[in-house]
């Protein structure tokens, strides 16, 4: 097994999970309808726990323990999509993010399953039914949204547009997908970006939305290699003020 | 020495601490019990769901359980080796559900379906004619649905594949 690849491989799901996790926690006592607060919520909860899943693996692999890798990092040592970070801005951006990340995310597990490396493929079955649920919110939500009132479809193809290329970013491809492809450990990121598009388009075309044009993307990379934008750094500072004040403590 | 048997049914009275009236054993997440040895056993866990905070507590609460019954050595470990979904309640853990006022999840077939969630049996009045709220609840493993002819909110143990 070549487990820098796998690292590789985990770290980077496990570090938007972990971000996009903590991005959906600040719509705790926000969100615009009480049962919005609690599938946000409940989402951030699913997350985090999917992470922590993610780092122990990683920590069975030689890596430090779990909470360790979550809040002693800086951000130009985090892996994730840029996409994750960004704040959460309005509701809009907030939906679509979510629609546009989770497809992905359970596409990527759905793939996972039958990953060489076992491990992965057994947590990967559990994370798959339960991101079922993130999708289904997600799709109820962006349709319901894009059919809405002038207002909230014209909100929502803003939201679309101005995520789309950040999206795209989502897929940038590491330095072992030949690696990871020969190894059947993982299909990689291409064929995870057009089943992405075939199942994302249908919902798509449902709220009456549309894809930005072709011409015009351009996707937002870096996250995967450390850079990042200025609102990750702020964001791991905060998520691990408290760990960090103490790193021995017993919980 | 004490038999595997034996710890199941003593594991019996162990409950979910979100769920008085279900058992571990009937919710499916105890998923292996050794006999290692002359008051030595070994019991594999596995959560609901990925993110579930209560693992820890439920690890000591059946390793407490052991104790008491005077077994000496005991380890107790939470795995993916055999995930949990929600077929895996047992007939008397759905009936458990039902008595604490939460629908119990539908079997599935490998696959959770939006068809699936929506009509659920009312808890209070078994009526299908229900609606679901949100498929995220006060726990993670439950969602908000509503009865049109009881006209009372309910919340459904959710069907997980």
């Amino acid at each position: 097994m070549n487990t820098i690849a796998i690292k590789e491989l985990l770290y980077k799901m496990a570090d938007d999970l972990l971000i996009m996790g903590h991005r959906n926690s600040e719509w705790t006592g926000l969100g615009p309808v009480i049962e919005e607060d609690i599938a946000f919520s409940s989402m951030a909860q699913d997350k985090i726990g999917q992470a922590g899943a993610l780092f122990e693996i990683l920590h069975q692999l030689g890596e430090n323990e779990p909470d360790t890798v979550a809040f002693m990092r800086d951000a130009n040592k985090m892996h994730c999509s840029q996409f994750v970070e960004l704040p959460n801005g309005e509701y809009d951006f907030s939906m679509i993010r979510h629609f546009l990340y989770d497809h992905a995310d359970q596409l990527r597990f759905e793939m996972l399953v039958n990953s060489s490396f076992e491990p992965l493929a057994q947590v990967a079955k559990k994370i798959k039914g339960e991101l079922k649920y993130h999708v289904f919110h997600a799709n109820t939500w962006v349709v319901k949204l894009g059919n809405g009132t002038e207002e909230s479809k014209a909100r929502m193809q803003t939201a679309l547009n101005e995520s789309w290329n950040y999206a795209l970013g989502m897929f940038e491809t590491g330095d072992f997908e030949k690696e990871l492809q020969s190894e059947n450990i993982f299909e990689g990121e291409e064929a995870l970006k057009t089943r992405w598009m075939a199942n994302i388009t249908p919902f798509i075309e449902k709220a009456n939305l549309k894809v930005p044009d072709q011409s015009t993307w351009a996707p937002i990379l870096g996250g995967r290699k450390g850079y990042h934008t200025e609102y990750l750094q702020q964001l791991v500072e905060e998520m691990g003020e408290v760990f960090r004040l103490d790193p021995t403590a017993q919980w | 020495m004490i038999t595997e048997k034996e710890i199941w049914t003593a594991l019996e009275v162990v409950k979910d601490p979100e769920i008085p009236t279900l058992s571990m054993v009937d919710m499916g997440i105890i998923t292996k019990v050794e006999i290692r040895g002359e008051s030595n056993v070994y019991v594999e866990m596995t959560p609901t769901f990925t993110g579930c905070p209560a693992i820890k507590m439920m690890e000591n609460m059946v390793a407490d359980r052991l104790k008491e019954i005077g077994i000496e050595i005991i380890e107790v470990k939470t795995t993916f080796d055999t995930p949990w979904n929600s077929n895996k309640l047992t007939e008397r853990g759905l009936l458990c559900l039902k008595k604490h006022g939460l629908a119990p999840p539908p079997k599935h077939q490998g696959e959770i379906t939006m068809e699936l969630l929506e009509h659920c049996i009312c808890p209070h009045c078994g009526s299908i004619n229900t609606e679901m709220k949100t498929p995220f609840g006060p726990t993670l493993c439950r969602s908000m649905h509503y009865c049109h002819d009881c006209l009372q909110a309910f919340e459904q143990f959710k069907p997980v594949v």
